[in-house]
Order: C-alpha cells, then sequence, then structure tokens
C-alpha cells in the first residue's frame, strides 16, 4: 500500500477507538476487541483473496471457520485411548472405505462412454457403497459414543501443541475447499454462491451431529492454550509482586497479560500474511490473478489456466480462513457447533471486505477491525439510543419493555445499513484497490 | 390389509407433508426465479422478505384476534394475508426505491446487486427481529385437522392412522391457486407478457415501448406477494421464527435453480423435487417396511438414511448433481 496519510490516519482512527474503550470502558474489553479483531481482519484477508484478486463470490466462509475449530479439537485434545481401542479401527476402516467408494464412483465415471450403463453403474456403487459404509460406520460410532457420554464420547485428537492446530485448521480448510472448487467453480458466480452456502450449512451439521468426532452439540471444553491460565500467573508470587509494583490488581493484570499474548500471537500471524499476500499481490501471480478477475475470455486468450488458477486461489483464502477459525476457537479455549452461524461468521466477513476495500489487503484488514469494534459496540449504543427513545414513556409499558429488550438487534440492522452506505457512496470501500 | 396400512403411513408421513412443504418451497422459489428473471440478480434477501410478510401477517392476524374476527374453520391469518401483501409491496417497492434502482441506473454488475441483497437482508433481519422478537410465533387458530388421525382408524378399521392437517390442506390449495393466477397473468395479460418478453431480450422489450420501470414495479409486487404467501403458509403449517425463514433460503435456491433459474415452471418443478428428496431421505423407513416385508425380515434399525439436520445435505446434494450433470436446470433457465 502506498502509505499515504489518509490510510494512516484511517488505522489510527482504529487504534483510538480501541484505546478509548480502554479508557472509557475497561482495557479488558479493548483487549477482547483487539483480538477478535485480528482475528477477524486474517478472516477478511482470506475472503479478499477470493473475491478482491479473483472475483470468487464465497458465501461459505462460516464453514471454514468451523472447520478450523475443528482442526483445533483434533491437533490439541489429548486421545481418547478407551475409545480408540474400542471402534477407533472400525472407525477408520468405515472412513477409508467411504472415500474408496467415492473415488471408485468417480473413476468409473470417467473411464466409461457415456450412456445408460454408464449411470446405472455410477448409482450402483454409490447405492451399494452407502449402505456398506453405513454398515461398519454405524456400529463403530455407537460404540465410541458409548465410552463416557458426560466427559469424552469421541476421538479425542492427537494431544500435539495447541499451536499445530493452527496450520493443521488451515489443512482442513483447504481440503474442503479443494473438493467444493472441483466441482463447483466451473459454474457460474452465484452457482459457486449457493454451492458455497449450503456446503457451510452441511459442515456445521456435520459438526452438530457427529458426536464421535468432536462432540457434536456437547462442545469440547478446555482447550489446551498456547498462554497461561490467569488462575496459574495469580499463583505466582513473582507475577504478583510485579502486579503491584505497577499499581495493578493481580487478577485484572493476569487477564491482561494474558490477552496480550494472545494478541501477540495473532499480530505475528497477521504481519507474516500481510507482509505474504502484499508479495503475491505484486508478484507476476498477482497481476496474473488481477488480469483473470478483470477479464476472464482475455485471460483465457492468453492462455492462462482459468479454471485452475480460481481452484488456486479459493483453497488459498479458504485455508487462511480456516486458520483464523481455529485462532478463534483456540482463543475462545471451546468449541460449539451451535454458535456457527452464517450472519455472524459468513455475512459479517463479507461485510468487513466490502466497507475496506476489496482488492486491497490492507482495506480487508481494516474492516476487520472497523466493523468488529462496531459489532461489540453497537449493542451497548443501541441499548442507550432505546434507553433514550424510551425515556418518555411510562415505566411497565409493554411497548418499554419491548424496546429495550430488543436493542440487541440493532446489530443487523446497523451492519447493513453501513454496507448499503458503503456500498452506495463508496463501493471501492474505505481503502480502495490501486 | 399391510399393504393399505403401508400406503396409508407413507400417505401421512412422506407424501402429504412433501406436498405441503414442495408448495411453501416452489412459492418462493417463483419469487427468486421471478427476480432473477426480470432484475438479473440473485436476491439473497428473498428469505427475510418471506419472514417480514409473515411477520407483518401475524400482527395483523393478532390485531383481528383481539377485535374478535375469526375466519370460522380457515385460520385467521388467510383473512390477514391480503393486508400483509400490501405492507410487504410497500416495503419491497421502498427497497428498490431507496436500493436497487440506483444500481439498475448505472447499469451496476449483477453482483453488486447481489451485495446490496446482503445488506437489504441484513436490515430486514434486524427490523423484523427488532419488532417481533428472535423467538418462535404460532398463530394458526381455526379447525387444526380436515382429517383426524383416530376418527380415520375408527371409520377404516386400519391400524394406521391418517393425519391431514388445515394448514397442509389449505397450503396445497392456495399454492395451486396462486400458481394458476400467476402463470394466467404471465401468459394471458398484456402486463404479463410484458414482463415475459423484457425478461428474454431486455433491448428488444425497450425498443417495442414496454415501459422498464412499470415492469419492474410488478414484478415485485409480484414477488411480495408470493413471498408473504409462502411464508405464512410455511408459518401456518410449522411456526415462525425468523431464523428458520433465513434458513429457507437455501432450498429456495436450491429449488429454483434445479428447475433452472428464470424459469416460472421449473421454480415449481424444482420445489417439489427438493421437497419430496428431503423428506424421502430424512424419513425413517421402518414403519412402512414393517408393514411390507415379512415377519422374518423385520428391520432392526430405523432404516433412517440421513439424520433430520442433514437435510440441507439432501437439497445440496440434488443441486450438485443437477448442475453437473444439466448445467441449466431441469427446464432450461437462463444465464446472466
Amino acid at each position: 500500500m502506498s502509505m499515504n496519510w489518509r490510510n494512516i490516519s484511517l488505522f489510527a482512527l482504529v487504534a483510538l477507538l480501541i484505546i478509548g474503550t480502554g479508557m472509557f470502558q475497561s482495557w479488558n474489553l479493548a483487549l477482547a476487541i483487539l483480538n477478535m479483531g485480528l482475528v477477524s481482519a486474517i478472516m477478511a484477508l482470506g475472503v479478499n483473496m477470493q473475491w478482491g484478486y479473483a472475483g470468487l463470490f464465497n458465501v461459505g466462509i462460516m464453514g471454514f471457520i468451523a472447520l478450523g475449530g475443528l482442526g483445533v479439537v483434533v491437533t490439541s485434545m489429548p486421545p481418547v485411548s478407551a475409545a480408540w481401542s474400542a471402534a477407533g479401527r472400525e472407525l477408520v476402516a468405515s472412513l477409508l472405505l467411504g472415500l474408496a467408494v467415492i473415488i471408485l464412483a468417480v473413476f468409473s465415471y470417467k473411464r466409461m462412454s457415456p450412456g445408460k450403463l454408464r449411470t446405472l453403474v455410477l448409482i450402483g456403487i454409490l447405492v451399494v457403497g452407502f449402505f456398506a459404509y453405513r454398515a461398519v460406520f454405524d456400529p463403530a460410532v455407537q460404540k465410541i459414543e458409548a465410552i463416557n457420554p458426560a466427559a469424552t464420547g469421541y476421538l479425542g485428537g492427537l494431544g500435539l501443541p495447541v499451536l499445530l492446530a493452527w496450520p493443521v485448521g488451515g489443512a482442513l480448510a483447504a481440503v474442503a475447499a479443494w473438493a467444493i472448487g472441483k466441482t463447483a467453480l466451473g459454474l457460474r458466480s452465484d452457482y459457486l454462491a449457493i454451492a458455497t452456502l449450503g456446503i457451510s450449512e452441511i459442515l456445521v451439521a456435520m459438526l452438530k451431529n457427529e458426536d464421535w468426532l468432536a462432540r457434536g452439540v456437547k462442545n469440547v471444553n478446555g482447550l489446551p492454550r498456547p498462554v497461561p491460565y490467569e488462575i496459574s500467573l495469580q499463583q505466582r508470587d513473582s507475577f504478583v509482586a510485579w502486579a503491584q509494583n505497577w499499581g495493578a490488581d493481580p487478577v485484572t493484570a493476569s487477564s491482561i497479560v494474558v490477552k496480550l499474548g494472545y494478541a501477540g500471537l495473532f499480530l505475528v500471524v497477521l504481519l507474516i500474511l500481510i507482509a505474504a499476500s502484499e508479495a503475491a499481490l505484486r508478484s507476476p501471480w498477482g497481476r496474473m490473478m488481477r488480469a483473470i478477475r478483470d477479464n476472464e475470455v482475455a485471460a483465457e486468450a492468453m492462455g492462462k489456466d482459468v479454471t485452475r488458477r480460481h481452484l488456486q486461489v479459493f483453497v488459498l483464502g479458504s485455508a487462511v480462513v480456516g486458520l483464523a477459525g481455529a485462532m478463534m476457537t483456540t482463543l475462545d479455549g471451546q468449541l460449539t457447533p451451535a454458535s456457527y452461524q452464517p450472519l455472524r461468521y459468513t455475512f459479517l466477513v463479507w461485510v468487513m471486505v466490502i466497507v475496506g476495500g476489496s482488492g486491497n489487503n490492507w482495506g480487508a484488514v481494516l474492516g476487520g477491525f472497523v466493523i468488529w469494534f462496531f459489532w461489540v459496540q453497537v449493542e451497548p449504543m443501541g441499548q442507550a439510543l432505546m434507553g433514550f427513545i424510551t425515556l418518555g414513556m411510562e415505566d411497565g409499558s409493554a411497548l418499554k419493555a419491548h424496546l429495550l429488550d430488543s436493542a440487541a438487534h440493532m446489530r443487523l440492522l446497523t451492519m447493513g445499513l453501513i454496507m448499503l452506505l458503503v456500498l452506495r457512496f463508496s463501493p471501492r470501500g474505505l481503502i480502495p484497490e490501486k | 390389509m399391510d399393504v393399505i396400512n403401508a400406503i396409508v403411513a407413507l400417505l401421512n408421513f412422506v407424501i402429504i407433508p412433501a406436498t405441503a412443504y414442495g408448495s411453501q418451497l416452489a412459492l418462493g422459489a417463483l419469487g427468486v426465479t421471478l427476480i432473477y428473471g426480470i432484475l438479473r440478480f440473485s436476491n439473497f434477501a428473498h428469505g427475510d422478505t418471506m419472514a417480514f410478510g409473515t411477520m407483518a401477517t401475524i400482527l395483523i392476524t393478532w390485531g383481528l384476534q383481539s377485535m374478535g374476527i375469526s375466519f370460522g374453520v380457515l385460520p385467521t391469518a388467510l383473512l390477514a394475508l391480503p393486508f400483509g401483501i400490501a405492507i410487504t409491496a410497500l416495503l419491497v417497492l421502498g427497497t428498490d426505491k431507496i436500493v436497487y434502482g440506483y444500481y439498475r441506473r448505472v447499469k451496476a454488475k449483477p453482483i453488486v446487486l447481489v451485495m446490496a441483497s446482503i445488506g437489504v437482508m441484513f436490515v430486514l433481519n434486524g427490523v423484523v427481529r427488532l419488532i417481533i422478537g428472535p423467538g418462535d410465533q404460532r398463530f394458526a387458530d381455526g379447525e387444526r385437522f380436515i382429517i383426524n388421525a383416530r376418527a380415520f382408524r375408527e371409520w377404516s378399521g386400519l391400524e394406521e392412522g391418517l393425519a391431514f392437517k388445515t394448514t397442509q390442506g389449505i397450503t396445497i390449495v392456495t399454492a395451486a391457486i396462486v400458481v394458476a393466477a400467476l402463470f394466467w397473468f404471465l401468459n394471458r395479460t398484456r402486463t404479463g407478457k410484458s414482463m415475459r418478453a423484457y425478461s428474454d431480450n431486455e433491448d428488444l422489450a425497450l425498443l417495442s415501448g414496454i415501459n422498464p420501470e412499470r415492469v419492474v414495479m410488478i414484478t415485485w409486487i409480484i414477488v411480495a406477494a408470493l413471498a408473504t404467501i409462502a411464508g405464512v403458509l410455511y408459518g401456518l403449517d410449522k411456526s415462525f421464527k425468523p431464523f428458520t425463514y433465513f434458513q429457507l433460503l437455501l432450498p429456495i435456491f436450491a429449488s429454483a435453480i434445479v428447475g433452472g433459474l428464470g424459469s416460472p415452471l421449473g421454480a415449481i418443478a424444482g420445489g417439489f423435487v427438493i421437497a419430496f428428496s428431503e423428506v424421502f431421505v430424512t424419513y425413517a423407513w421402518k414403519k412402512v417396511v414393517t408393514y411390507l416385508a415379512p415377519e422374518s425380515l423385520e428391520p432392526s434399525g430405523l432404516l433412517q438414511l440421513l439424520g433430520t439436520d442433514y437435510k440441507f445435505a439432501v437439497s445440496f446434494a440434488i443441486l450438485v448433481i443437477v448442475l453437473l450433470f444439466r448445467p441449466t436446470g431441469l427446464f432450461k433457465g437462463k444465464s446472466v
């Protein structure tokens, strides 16, 4: 980005907003906003790769975020050895069987000549394969879920350090994106949108229902953390002395230090990603991507393999989103599949990209921070507004109670308004593409 | 006797619910497909337009109920429906004037209109939740059943009962009437013909003196009516919850695309294809098979292909299959 004063002052403004939150509300809240802002910025970067570089309309961001969260569970939770010994082998066998069926189906479809026979064989393979898979899969799942369902009831993870889970989350998302892209990318843009919307709902439904994988709606709590626990800091004498030296309450200080630890880790990831994506955008590859986006036909005539490039950038962008999803789950310390909602995770990230400036990495990052800040702060603002509106009403009136209750829904309304206003009056976003 | 029992069970748990659901999806998909055909973008706000229309209808239903007006054996919501449609029509005309009209004038790319519709979706979502709250609302009244399960059992002497809810009956009948009226309008009236002409070839239509603004306006009004009717029927049949309506977007889009975007006939076919396959795949077939199979072969499991939570997977799988093998849908749709 040309480091011009306008952009620097925009970022400074965001910093000021967060610092203001710290001074007038609490530093805990300010740091919480900063942390999720960093995660949101990375999500927006990923989406910006797909939309801004290549013009791919992906409405399945929620699914990739959820897959990133799954990555944390399967990497960092300790394995449940009882479950593995009960039916681990059978479960893996059934999954391999399912994979084999799909490969066989694709293979037979590609190798046989078109005709009724091919269709029949394809359907035959899929139907027989499905029932064979279920016959092995169902009993294995029952055995696994029967083992101490209140605490585990799933296979557990690999017990590796949680930082490793971030790239694993990205990789999971990348694999899913490859499979989706392979089928849907050759199609028209709005079909891709619907396809990704569908797949994200399916991924979340899977997380909710496949208890053997990540306990479903029973949630996985107590994920390992890359930073120390507040309580262990408070028990350390040196920390308490250090905090009192600063004139701070050890409890508050410990939670602030922990949050700062997360912020540091996230900032490192964000800086690496933004450096890499800026370099990529300026490289011949970046020029090619923009050329494809601006005129597919011309790019194709120049010998560029448009579908292949699209697949590449789709996988890359989704991997970044998955990485951010893994980071978010680590920050939360738990995986709660029921909390994945498309408005919050898919469409809000879209608002970030549009508002920030599609096609510009810094814009996407800025959008991530700004929108996340307002997403958090609109609620108290809405409360204040409703309090003001209802000031003249008598206490206990149904309308007053209703208005005060529904202040929480001001968020969606505000996000929609912001998006519409930006689209209308500044369609290229806060920091436009050069 | 067992065969008849099996047929009754099939009717009760599969055919009737799927037909009702299919009618609701078809009406929703008709709205999506009309917008796609005339205004040339995929309207992501459609689910929330349905929610808004239903909300307006519910509020008026409550008003009517509090005044003591009812519709006899039929739900009061049917009386409120025309008012709900009028309010929703005003709303969508308003959004068109404020939001979409501008992008049409500057001839923005379709994807920009899709983005704008996402903004409208957010706003409508917020408005609906602000007014009626995010919770479940039931507003069906009147007679609950056309055919009652117990009465049917006593009448027929069968083991299996057949229940036919009033709301299901109303859904199917209303959908049939609305679809007939829509097709009559599109094929027989001057305005309908001008809409089809505009959809087929915009430039040619403009040259022959069709007023585009009028076409767009009428399209929005029809879409508002379709969305409200679909939403109210769905709400009567199940219940009204803003988030469910937002989620309906996926099966509705799947129906429209499977049938061929821009083709009204396709939207109806797509709606039924999606609804029937969803119900078929997520229904536990144990009951039906128990009646048909000899005792020795009685199934031990539920015989459910997929859990009900995976119903999205079904719409999605059909969507992918159709797109891979017939990219323009079952009935040749258009592609921008």
